[in-house]
């Protein structure tokens, strides 16, 4: 298996179709799948043992994914919001690697040893015309198709490795070839180094839907390139959907005026409730999705469809209700479990750490080994439960739980309890060091207008909880930090309230 | 006859159509398009036409299975023969749309 057969596909079927386009430059199916040959042709020439990517979205990207699996090589799109020493280190451990990146970029790395840096705009030029490499690409599903390094939220960055056969998979038992529309429009936000660029790439691909590309995010352009576009279907992460929303109130928009847009999918990190109404009022024509997935599961590994949003939207039924903010249930080939902490699987509604089987799911970091178990378990580190019906709900990260005192705590549901208070327009709740408890509750609060007094917060959680819930210290913050694909980082949350306090004393 | 396996690319002696094997039955399998066996992918076509009675195509993308539910190909490659595992003739699997998710 090799993620190439897919595009070869649609270019077969679909030659002349819009494959993916960005500004005024666009690349058929036929054309894509023929730069990728040309493109795979350099790369090997070059000797080159990766394909990095360090650019933001343009068919440049679409190329060099395609022309990586048919040369061979792994695909390595790399965050460009790193720091230069932080990129450094990354490339230093993919090298001799061919890397396509700005124009400013390439010219500064020309020269580096194990480098051949070319830009985006030439490694599009180049691969426009000449021959395909000759061989044909490997079958082998075994083979790394792509290495993705993790955010790094909780430590160095790790890379992620996904072979061709868990691509495959996951686009076989979730994509039906073909199943777009001539007028079809994904439109494509997320930065290519998210698992989401990547899947979002490979599903228009089998479904030979036309792929808009938005390299910089921002509300009003998103809602700008969709009406012009007529897109049909959108990803976003959830901040984008809540900047989105927020737009359309500042523009006092009673409607998106986006009648073409049948479905919106997003996922990526927690939504909160009080978005996805919103979103649902402003949308009423367009089907929500919610996917849950993470890198080392080749993206999406549960979805709550359209049907269940309505459902639970509509239901006077708690249990239904409280669905809305659950990621739904788990893709055709995909088992979940819960497990608690000695391993014991977990039954309906109780909270422990969520595990994964499937042919998509794969575990493995580069150097580090899989952490999949002999049995093809992968434990992926989320806390959840699953309700009676099979709906999982995400309960944060196995590792940010707070442990005060032998007791184990969600921070997002003493989170959840104080995003009710009407001056708290955020929140994040993290466990710091105590000399007494091992790990005491502290929050770091963001306004909305004037501070909440302090002590209401700590009775809200008290009444809505219990008294050990209640956060110790609550500091205020103008912003919470943030990565760029909206996932809270809750290590420099901690930092944060560390240095705070070194200076409170 | 070879046995299956999950991956295996191999094309037609008769027509133009191609398949991947998605699932397979275990042990040696008769796999045949147009009523002639299926070759791999890099030896020669016949150059035959397929059986009149094994013709009724093939369509890119789609899959194709037995009653059994135990063989799945994959077309990638559209072609006139019919698909056929020993002597029955494979039939179109119904897809299951999904929302889309990305």
């Amino acid at each position: 298996m090799n993620i190439t057969m897919l595009l070869e596909m649609a270019s077969s079927g679909f030659a002349d179709r819009v494959a993916v386009q960005e500004g005024d430059r666009a690349l058929t199916y036929g054309q894509l799948f023929a730069a990728a040959g040309s493109a795979a042709r350099c790369l090997r020439e070059s000797g080159a043992e990766h394909l990095a990517l360090l650019d933001s979205s343009s068919p440049a990207v679409a190329v060099a994914l395609f022309a990586s699996a048919w040369a061979g090589v792994p695909y390595v799109p790399l965050n460009y919001r790193l720091t230069g020493d932080e990129l450094d280190s990354l490339l230093e451990r993919v090298t001799p690697t061919m890397l396509v990146t700005d124009a400013e970029r390439a010219a500064d790395l020309a020269g580096r040893e194990g480098i051949t840096a070319i830009s985006s705009a030439d490694f599009l030029e180049q691969s426009a015309s000449g021959e395909p490499l000759a061989e044909p690409w490997a079958m082998d599903g075994d083979d790394i198709a792509i290495l993705l390094f993790t955010s790094g939220t909780t430590g160095a960055p790790k890379a992620a490795v996904l072979r061709h056969r868990h691509l495959v998979s996951y686009i076989f038992s979730s994509v039906e070839f073909g199943g777009a529309a001539d007028s079809d429009a994904a439109l494509v936000s997320v930065p290519p180094y998210h698992v989401a660029g990547v899947a979002s790439l490979l599903s228009s691909v089998y479904s030979a839907r036309r792929v808009v590309q938005l390299p910089a995010f921002s509300a009003a352009e998103w809602l700008r390139l969709a009406r012009e576009q007529q897109v049909t279907n959108a990803f976003v992460v959830p901040t984008m959907l809540s900047r989105i929303v927020e737009e359309l109130e500042n523009n006092g928009a009673s409607d998106p005026g986006l009648p073409a847009l049948a479905a919106l999918s997003y996922g990526g990190g927690k939504m909160p409730l009080a978005v996805i109404e919103k979103a649902m009022r402003f949308f009423p024509g367009t089907g929500f999705t919610n996917a849950y997935g993470l890198t080392e599961t080749s993206s999406t590994i549960t979805l709550l469809d359209p049907d269940d949003h309505r459902s639970a939207s509509a239901s006077d039924d708690a249990a239904v209700k409280r669905r809305l903010v659950s990621v739904g249930r788990p893709l055709p080939g995909v088992e979940l479990q819960v497990r608690n902490d000695e391993g014991a699987t977990l039954g309906a509604n109780e909270s422990g750490e969520i595990y994964v089987r499937g042919e998509q799911v794969s575990g493995e970091y580069l150097g580090l080994g899989t952490r999949v178990e002999g049995d093809g378990w992968f434990p992926t580190r989320d806390g959840g439960s699953i309700d009676e019906e099979g709906y999982l709900f995400i309960e944060g990260r196995v590792d940010d739980v707070i442990v005060r005192g032998g007791e184990n705590m969600s921070p997002g549901e003493i989170e959840d309890v104080l995003l009710e208070h009407p001056s708290v327009a955020d929140v994040a709740v993290v466990g710091v060091p105590s000399v007494e408890w091992g790990e005491a509750v502290a929050a770091m609060v963001v306004a909305r207008g004037e501070h909440p007094e302090v002590a209401d917060l700590q009775a809200l959680v008290k009444q809505r909880l219990r008294s050990s819930r209640v956060p110790g210290r609550i500091e205020f913050i103008n912003e919470l930090p943030y990565n760029e694909t909206g996932k809270l980082l809750r290590r420099r949350v901690r930092e944060l309230l560390a240095d705070s306090a070194g200076v409170a004393e | 006859m070879a046995e299956l396996k999950a991956g295996t690319r191999l094309q037609s002696a008769v027509c133009d159509s191609e398949v991947m094997v998605i699932s397979a039955p275990a042990g040696d399998a008769d796999l045949a398009c147009g009523g002639s066996s299926m070759i791999a992918m890099d030896a020669d076509k016949s150059g035959g036409a397929p059986d009149a009675a094994q013709s009724d195509g093939t369509q890119l993308g789609k899959r194709y299975v037995n009653e059994a539910g135990d063989l799945e190909l994959l077309c990638t490659k559209p072609g006139a023969g019919s698909l056929s595992l020993a002597a029955e003739t494979l039939v179109l699997k119904e897809a299951k749309p999904l929302p889309s998710s990305d």
